[in-house]
């Protein structure tokens, strides 16, 4: 077989996309759109790596902040939720084993996440809007930096990916709990109560325990799920607001310095991202090892119930930590600073080490295993947080927060092993574990490549970090130009770091495109043959 | 006293060493896993001291810290401490404006530097002239701004704002801002070439 002949048909036969589901093509169409975006944001990161390194003649100083705006947004909602949703739209179904509760609905969240990604980096894009993730107030505002027309651009983008974001929680919420058509009635109120967690908090008091009415990986998704959506009411209304001010300007009513406090502002914006950030990454991240510690030894989890308890408890623990993004406010109160910011944030230590603990001695109640793509990234992601998690414990502190705040180490050690070797490793664990069971059967190209990409995406995770919190403890700033080459070595052995995470994302992207093969990649996109709302097709059921 | 360096210096020795424990650690992991072995999980009595052991670290590290490292119980009680001086400033427009320039400090005397910000949210930070971070606070337009503080080595610092407040912001220095003089000792990395601080 010729070379152009696989990369048309793909591997062995590659993906034959008439033997789909819908619901297995929506779950592909979330993931390779996903990782279209995680390749965007690799890209902005490179780019912005090389600027530290030398500013780039074609990028000017407003342009490289309008990058640094949009990569983060590209690389979470663009990618990470797109991927998480795919996957947990399938799972949800196929754990629960009854149909998705709409279609049409999938289908709408995908187009308007990827969709709104699209218009919100165009916002960077054309119109060089750059008031960075954060929106302090009253920066997003400034119409002296930004043009309002670009303010509204972001805006809309944003509000796509929110609107999306809700569809994906009332599908998954109504997928729990309808009864669907022919079925007898289902427990709605206690499917409810065991998603959240509810019957087994209640358990603790109980002397006759009641049974667990959802598998524990959809119990993860569901306490996940409502941060994700209660985040999304705090993005809408900060949104709304900018949008008003915007308005506002291009009708010519100044309304700078009005209305907002801008510390408040930040104590609520802070408390709806760490709904994200402390939230639904670290539960939906616990859910995902623990599904696939249980795929891949085919064992039950270990302390199962522990497990449960300790994702009801980051559930609210996410709710109550959001001070520590403002140890060095002054006008924060101190006891804020002390109870929310430090000692509940140190549970985020406990919650996750028992992910990490329980996930480890299932795997190894279950040896000898085979050292699979699927066991070595899942290895990866808990590597990655077990790095990132007790960063980001040593910047919630008083002492430490004063000197490394807004340093390349939050952004670094913290932000960028957590997501780059935490979570994504987690995620290419849990993509290498679904590609069989959503493209029924189809092969992987080449194993060498995977190792390639393991290796490559490892080390320069890791590494990139490590250079970025050596910076950051000597004093580099994130979000700063330093024009005199000042942590040159750090930047430029960064650099070579990203590189290396750049080029394991071709290789993977490459070894997934010779398995599926370029038909297989556009039959995803076309309308379904078999027309059903169940996972799979039904001759796979049986 | 501690001053950033040492802590900072504390916490590459200690973050790196535990980094090496954990990849170490997932790395024995990786080749035993592989390898037959005994199906039974650890006892609860080890998961439980796991777990103990774990609160300790999390909550320990602030006891620790409220201890050793000097800002922190100044920090938290700046309130009812003696300010010897204060020092003003305002951020506007971009631009850190002084109310004295440079400002010389008293050797080991509770300062405090108060800052206003009359239109975004900026970040006070000191550097030394190595640029290594001294200290820091956030800017917020509204709220109170103050920063107590004790030097104990003498220096010639700069401040720059350590937030982001738009691109025009990513550069904001004051050169040369805050002298300290009186101490036994020289800060090495904050000595103007030449000549003491
Ligand atoms: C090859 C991959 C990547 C590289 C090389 C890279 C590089 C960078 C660089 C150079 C910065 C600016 C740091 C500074 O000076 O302040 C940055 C910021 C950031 N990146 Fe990445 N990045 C990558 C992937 C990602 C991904 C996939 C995500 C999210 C899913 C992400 C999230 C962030 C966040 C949240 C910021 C902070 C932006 C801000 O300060 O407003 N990065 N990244």
């Amino acid at each position: 077989m010729s070379f152009m002949q696989k990369l048309m048909e793909g591997h062995e036969g590659g993906l034959r996309h008439e033997t789909m589901t819908p619901l297995q093509k929506i779950a592909m169409r979330f993931v390779v759109i996903g990782l279209l975006y995680y390749g965007l944001a690799s890209l902005e990161g490179m780019l912005m790596r090389a600027w530290e390194i030398k500013p780039l003649p074609f990028i000017d100083e407003t342009h490289f902040f309008s990058i640094m705006t949009v990569h983060p947004m590209v690389g979470i909602f663009g990618s990470s939720y797109m991927i998480v949703f795919g996957a947990f739209l399938f799972l949800v179904s196929y754990l629960m084993k009854k149909p998705i509760y709409s279609i049409k609905m999938a289908n709408l969240s995908w187009m308007t996440i990827a969709g709104g990604t699209l218009i919100m980096w165009l916002a960077g894009f054309l119109f060089s809007y750059a008031p960075l993730y954060t929106l302090y107030w009253p920066l997003p505002v400034d119409m002296e930096q930004f043009s309002a027309i670009g303010g509204i651009v972001y805006i809309v983008g944003v509000v796509g990916i929110m609107i999306g974001t809700f569809l994906f929680t009332y599908n998954v919420f109504k997928t729990i709990l309808y009864t669907p058509e022919g079925w007898e009635k289902q427990p709605s109120g206690d499917l409810l109560k065991s998603a959240l967690g509810l019957e087994g908090l209640l358990n603790f008091f109980r002397r006759e325990k009641k049974e667990h009415l959802v598998p524990l990986p959809i119990a993860a998704i569901s306490r996940g799920t409502i941060d994700m959506g209660l985040n999304a009411i705090v993005i809408s209304s900060a949104g709304v607001l900018i949008l008003i001010y915007m308005v506002g300007t291009v009708f010519g009513a100044e309304l700078k310095g009005t209305w907002v406090d801008a510390l408040l502002y930040k104590n609520i914006f802070w408390w709806g991202l760490d709904l994200i950030a402390d939230g639904l990454v670290l539960i939906f991240v616990a859910g995902t090892w623990y599904l696939l510690a249980m795929i891949i030894s085919g064992k039950d989890l270990f302390m199962q119930n522990i497990a449960r308890a300790a994702l009801f408890v980051e559930m609210v623990v996410s709710w109550t930590v959001w001070s520590h993004h403002l140890m060095s406010d002054q006008g924060q109160s101190n006891t804020l600073k002390v109870l929310s910011g430090e000692v509940v944030t140190a549970f985020e230590l406990v919650t996750q080490g028992i992910a990490v603990f329980i996930t480890l001695v299932t795997l190894y109640r279950a040896r000898p295993l085979k050292m699979t793509n699927e066991l070595k990234f899942l290895l990866g992601g808990i590597l990655g947080f077990m790095l990132a998690v007790p960063a980001g414990i040593i910047q919630a502190d008083l002492g430490m927060n004063r000197i490394l705040h807004n340093t390349q180490w939050v952004i670094g050690t913290h932000v960028h092993v957590a997501i780059l070797v935490g979570l994504t490793m987690t995620l290419y664990s849990a993509i290498y574990t679904l590609f069989p069971i959503l493209t029924n059967g189809a092969k992987l190209y080449s194993q060498k490549l995977a190792d390639i990409h393991f290796w490559l995406h490892l080390i320069g995770g890791i590494g990139m970090g490590a250079f970025m919190g050596m910076a950051g403890m000597d004093g580099m700033l994130r979000r700063a130009i330093y024009t005199n080459g000042e942590y040159n070595t750090y930047m430029i052995l960064a650099g070579i770091c990203g590189m290396m995470i750049m080029v394991a994302f071709v290789i993977f992207l490459y070894n997934i495109i010779m398995s599926i093969g370029i038909k297989g990649l556009i039959g995803i996109y076309k309308p379904a043959v078999i027309d059903t709302r169940e996972p799979l097709p039904a001759e796979k059921e049986s | 006293m501690a001053d950033s360096i040492d802590v900072l210096f504390t916490l590459k020795v200690v973050y790196t060493i535990y980094v090496i424990i954990a990849i170490s650690l997932i790395g024995w992991f990786a080749t035993r896993v592989t390898r037959a072995g005994s199906a039974k999980g650890p006892k609860p009595a080890i998961f439980y001291t796991y777990i103990g052991v774990l609160v300790v670290l999390g909550t320990g590290l602030h006891f620790l810290t409220y201890n050793l490292v000097p800002w922190v119980p100044i920090d938290l009680n700046r309130d009812k401490l003696e300010t010897h001086k204060m020092y003003h400033y305002t951020f506007k427009d971009h631009k850190i404006i002084p109310k004295e320039h440079p400002v010389y400090v008293e050797c080991g005397k509770k300062v405090v530097f108060d800052v206003v910000s009359e239109d975004l949210t900026y970040g006070f930070g000191i550097f030394r002239q190595n640029n290594s971070m001294v200290t820091q606070m956030q800017v917020v337009p509204g709220s109170r701004n103050d920063l107590m503080w004790e030097f104990h080595k003498n220096g010639t610092y700069y401040i720059r704002s350590t937030e982001y407040s738009g691109p025009k912001g990513a550069q904001m220095i004051l050169e040369d801002a805050i002298v300290v003089r009186g101490c036994d000792e020289d800060d090495h990395h904050a000595m103007k070439e030449g000549g003491r601080g």
